[in-house]
């Protein structure tokens, strides 16, 4: 399995990174290289084992219904490119 | 051709919890933007997830109410996707493994005691946390992005492709809408989008069996904008089959204004959302022994409720149905029967007078009454005005024969639209009290006799009609206030019946 | 006073706290040095010495009360040892009011409003922050040529590797700029940069340190953890560092522990674990002779060795290459330009507002395993890459769970190479990967494991001795690694330059 140049369009664009043309050439070289070097997992039998999806085998923990935060919009709107009357402000979004 | 219309809705139900679902911030609604976004619900670097109990328990609730499985381990995963709402880039969901699956809900369609009902099949429910929103108006053409509502608790409760009509559609809707506030764990305003569905929907040739390509339906946020926006997709749809045209999967959006759907400009990559475990949340494990505790505290399910009042009072299953069509409404009619102990008699009251009273100051944009806010007292919805007690004293009024039938419905109106005030009281200042003085009601029906002597010469000749008019000549006579039982008794005595 | 920066932690305590030197002077001291040493080792990326004497001098007004009273009035907790004592944190933790870069250009300008559960809890303790550490960006990388910030230069030898993620943490302690640092680890990153620096270095087990405050890289396979020039400093770091914390919910509810209680038991009847697996074709000649001879002295302290097998070793690396970009992907997607960081200065539209911003904010190998995870976790691919890595993970934790049964501790060598030098690797990701062939099954198995200096090899670089612990064995590992460091004085070695 090796990727082709739409291959690694179509990653960037899920990713929301953008690659000129150069780059799309060198990241498919890259990718293809760690591609296959992982590729030795497929040879691996794995039938009838668990996924392990965390390292340590405990539930999840709950927490009580408490409202402990405070406002902190000014500190955090410190922080962002563009605000405006409280909101973060972003390029228009068409639906 | 004769076409099949498929429907299954995915709901949003907005949980009552205090606090988010990953952080302990406010859900209240109506905060100024991004005040009730805490660092968590920014996603700032380094943050991290923990889950909120109560919500956990509201999805107990609704398994244990639809009669699902509750699953004994759940799993959160991420669904990836970019969107200037979704701060963190994903959104915390439950994928693979729900926390409830299966389970259904009995829904009734069509009017009056000719309804028919269908079990409508749910496929799952699952917890996730909501997006933020976005606002298009009024910044230079930018999109403001407010916070405050990401991360709110959700169930999203999908049905299997069960329902063949909108009125099907609405109806379960409504069910599902009066269940999740009859056990507590929404409070249902679709206006603040405490309750929003997504209907997709398809069509096929009447007797195939493969669905056709459905559509999806976005935020339908009024039981009426669902009607009309499944009655024009459906319509949309079959018009472009019978001109020749494939139906292609699409989202689409509905347009109050126009009643029109519409496509959502498409991403090209928007489905593959690359689910996968959230590592920072382990499983979610549900006991039996916290499903046992969370189901003695469960109140008296609907269907169970409908079941007693037509087992206990005799009522038919449509008025027992209207009864329990919602926990406020359930409640009402129960307080005052346990006062009046005359079942039938409040079943009416409730039925008619109440409702009827109910709708006029509805502002619902349904038009339905929305009787649970009884129980919720909350501000700028419908309530019902007269308390089941003073209602059950009415009742009691009219079987005890102080006052009759129709005087009560002026004291109902008196009490619905006026000053809090007592039952004894408006009918004493009204002047409806009945006569009961048999001595009284006997002099006037003797000047009614003496004075219609017609009449009772066309009873006797066997006309029936003619002792309805002396009824009436004899209530009139008493101005209303005599009991038109005693009066009928009476004028058969005399008459020789 | 200029012997004090070869002390233990224990001993700059007892200087504190029989007042032979204040919190001010010592944190003076070390800045001192950041300005002399600094500028050519490139370490530390954010100083603040106002904060930093702020810090001191509070230290300073605590250490007034005596050790080990209470205070008459309300309460003021017993003096911990580390109050007064500097540190620095790997860039990685977020620290209120302090630049928190992460090593990348997307949070070159990002001042943390809050602070990390690490930097809390060392701060409560009274330890006095110099400044903030450099680092592979988002941690991704085991030579720290990834920072957006430059590469940090190896003490022993500027123009080799410092090792990385954690390069800042180490190159600063080796040429004693702190006496101690915070690190984080998801495959080596703690343990790898403290065999090429010359130092002690521990991963806890998954779950003993809270993640919470540590920008994320692999969510299941990050761990902080504390770096120092011993195994004794490192175990009083940790006392200090570990604990649950109920914002991470994969923070472990467990009593405290003191690390240092069993420091000095002695090591009589240890059996050392050795996998043929880490002692194989891949690794240096050098490395090998060292640690074959560190090995030699843990017999003559009472040790046994005993062969052990993890079969399914070999496969961790390509299991964590699937595993670590996948979270990752996700984990990056917040850097968006939309709250906080770097965005665009020119774009169309929203979406090459976001394309831009993350082309612009990241770096090249940042974007591969961006790229990498995205693919892995695509529709139609999950199943055979991401779903059949974790269940590789397991085949790795049980392999570990069956050579426990045999041993106390497991030994091998922490890298397969000393430090290299700067480009020798960074052409090619795999081989660069490689590095980290003998620390990451730890990591996907969760277990705590930890590098000690056991000597030096080609070029006079040192090379570590990576011991693995059972889960939880944090204690018996420091105890291991303490009695192995009251023989021998590798530790205490100090790079020529920096003198």
């Amino acid at each position: 399995m090796s990727l082709n140049l739409e291959d690694v369009a179509r990653i960037a664009r899920l990713a929301r990174i953008e690659l000129s043309a150069a780059e799309r050439e060198t990241t498919r070289d890259q990718l293809n290289g760690i591609l296959g070097f992982i590729e030795q997992l497929q040879a691996v039998d794995t039938a009838g084992i668990e996924p392990m999806a965390h390292a340590v085998d405990v539930v999840q923990r709950l927490r009580p219904d408490t409202v402990t935060e405070t406002d902190r919009r000014a500190d955090f709107q410190a922080l962002a490119p563009e605000t405006e009357a409280g909101l973060y402000l972003v390029p228009r979004v068409v639906e | 051709m004769n076409w099949e219309v498929v429907i299954g809705l995915e709901t949003h139900a907005q949980l009552r919890t205090k606090s988010k679902i990953f952080s302990g911030s406010s859900i209240a609604f109506g905060a100024e933007p991004n005040v009730q976004a805490s660092a968590v619900d920014i996603a700032l670097p380094g943050v991290l997830p923990v889950l909120n109990r109560e919500a956990v328990v509201c999805a107990i609730k609704f398994g244990l109410a639809v009669g699902a499985q509750i699953a004994p381990r759940s799993i959160f995963a991420r669904k990836n996707y970019f969107y200037p709402d979704l701060p963190k880039g994903y959104q915390i969901s439950q994928f693979e493994i729900p926390v409830v699956l299966g389970g259904g809900l009995t829904i009734r369609v069509g009017a009056g005691d000719t309804a028919t009902e269908k079990f409508v099949h749910l496929t799952r429910a699952h917890l996730e946390e909501d997006a933020g929103k976005s606002l298009h108006e009024d910044f230079h053409g930018r999109t403001g992005i407010d916070l405050n509502r990401a991360g709110t608790p959700l169930l999203e409760i999908v049905t299997e492709p069960e329902m063949r009509s909108s009125a099907e559609a609405v109806a379960y809707a409504k069910a599902l809408h009066a269940l999740v506030q009859w056990i507590g764990i929404c409070d249902g305003n679709m206006q603040e989008g405490s309750f929003r569905c997504d209907a997709n929907v398809s069509v096929r040739p009447l007797g195939q069996k493969e669905f056709g390509t459905r559509r999806e339906i976005k935020n339908l946020n009024s039981f009426r904008f669902m009607q009309q926006a499944i009655d024009f997709e459906v319509q949309w749809q079959i018009n472009e089959i019978e001109e020749g045209r494939a139906i292609h999967q699409a989202t689409v959006l509905f347009d109050p204004d126009s009643g029109e759907t519409r496509s959502m400009r498409s991403k090209e990559d928007a489905h593959d959302y690359r689910y996968f475990p959230d590592p920072d949340l382990l499983p979610l494990e549900i006991t039996a022994d916290w499903i046992a505790q969370v189901k003695s505290g469960l109140p008296e399910l609907p269907q169970a409720m409908k079941a007693r009042f037509e087992a206990d009072y005799g009522l038919s299953p449509y008025d027992a149905a209207i009864l329990t069509g919602s926990r406020g409404m359930a409640e009402y009619f129960t307080a005052a029967v346990d006062v009046c102990n005359q079942p039938k008699l409040v079943a009416n009251w409730v039925i008619n007078e109440v409702r009827r009273s109910m709708s006029e100051g509805a502002s619902d944009q349904e038009g339905e009454p929305l009787a649970s806010e009884v129980r919720d007292g909350l501000p700028g919805r419908d309530v019902i005005r007269i308390p089941a007690g003073k209602l059950a004293k009415l009742i009691s009024r009219i079987t005890d024969a102080t006052i009759s039938n129709a005087g009560a419905k002026k004291v109902f109106i008196e009490l619905w639209t006026g000053p809090d005030q007592e039952v004894d009281e408006v009918i004493e200042r009204m002047g409806l009290k009945q006569i009961t003085d048999t001595g009284a009601i006997e002099a006037l029906v003797d000047e009614v006799l003496a004075a219609n002597q017609k009449s009772v010469e066309e009873y006797r000749a066997g006309k029936e009609k003619a002792f309805n008019a002396l009824v009436g000549q004899a209530m009139k006579a008493t101005r209303g206030k005599a009991n038109p039982q005693q009066v009928t008794d009476l004028l058969k005595k005399k008459l020789g019946a | 006073m200029s012997d004090l920066i070869n002390s233990s932690l224990r001993e700059l305590s007892a200087a504190l706290a029989a007042k032979k030197v204040s919190a001010v002077e010592l944190a003076t001291l070390f800045l001192d040095r950041v300005e002399k040493f600094n500028p050519a080792l490139n370490a530390f990326i954010t100083l603040d010495h106002e904060k930093t004497l702020a810090q001191a001098r509070a230290a300073d007004e605590r250490l007034k009360v005596p050790k080990g009273t209470q205070s008459a009035g309300a309460g003021d907790p017993a003096i911990s040892p580390l109050c007064g004592i500097p540190l620095a944190h790997k860039d990685i933790f977020c620290t209120k009011g302090w630049r928190t870069t992460c090593g990348s250009k997307i949070l070159a300008n990002f001042v943390s409003p809050y602070d990390a559960n690490v930097v809390e809890k060392l701060a409560a303790a009274g330890m006095v922050t110099l400044g903030k550490l450099n680092m592979d960006e988002f941690a991704m990388g085991s030579s720290n040529e990834t920072s957006y910030f430059g590469p940090v230069k190896n003490p022993w030898d500027v123009s080799c590797v410092p090792g990385g993620s954690s390069g800042g943490s180490a190159a600063a302690i080796a040429a004693r700029l702190t006496p101690a640092a915070t690190g984080t680890d998801t495959g080596g990153s703690i343990r790898q940069p403290a065999a090429l620096c010359g130092l002690t270095g521990l991963k806890p087990t998954y779950g003993v340190v809270s993640r919470y405050g540590m920008i994320a890289f692999a969510s299941s396979l990050d761990q902080g953890g504390p770096m120092a020039k011993s195994a004794e400093d490192c175990a009083l770091l940790l006392s200090a560092m570990a604990g649950f914390d109920a914002r991470d919910s994969t923070s472990l509810e467990r009593p405290p522990e003191d690390y240092s209680r069993d420091l000095d038991q002695p090591l009589t009847g240890l059996r050392i674990g050795l996998p043929q697996e880490f002692f194989g074709a891949g690794m240096d000649a050098d490395v090998r002779a060292a640690v074959e001879t560190a090995l030699a002295e843990y017999r003559k302290l009472g040790a046994t060795t005993v062969e052990v097998r993890l079969p399914n070793s070999g496969l961790s690396v390509p299991a964590y290459y699937v595993i670590a970009p996948a979270e990752a992907s996700s984990n990056l997607s917040r850097f968006d330009g939309v709250r906080y960081g770097h965005r665009a200065p020119e774009y169309a539209d929203l979406a090459e507002m976001y394309s831009r911003t993350r082309a612009q904010g990241f770096g090249a190998e940042v974007k591969r395993r961006i790229l990498i995870g995205a693919y892995v976790l695509s529709h139609g691919y999950y199943d055979a890459y991401y779903l059949q890595a974790q269940k590789i993970r397991r085949l790795i934790a049980a392999d570990f769970v069956a050579a426990f049964k045999e041993c106390d501790v497991i030994m091998g060598p922490t890298s397969p190479s000393v430090a290299f030098a700067f480009g020798a690797k960074s052409a090619d990701p795999v081989q660069m990967y490689l590095s980290d062939i003998y620390t990451i099954s730890t990591n996907l198995a969760g277990l705590p494991g930890m590098s000690l200096p056991c000597g030096f090899g080609n070029n006079d670089m040192p090379v570590g001795l990576q011991i693995i612990g059972n889960w939880f064995g944090e204690a018996k590992m420091l105890n291991v690694a303490h009695q192995y460091q009251k023989a021998t004085d590798w530790h205490t070695r100090m790079p020529g330059g920096v003198k």
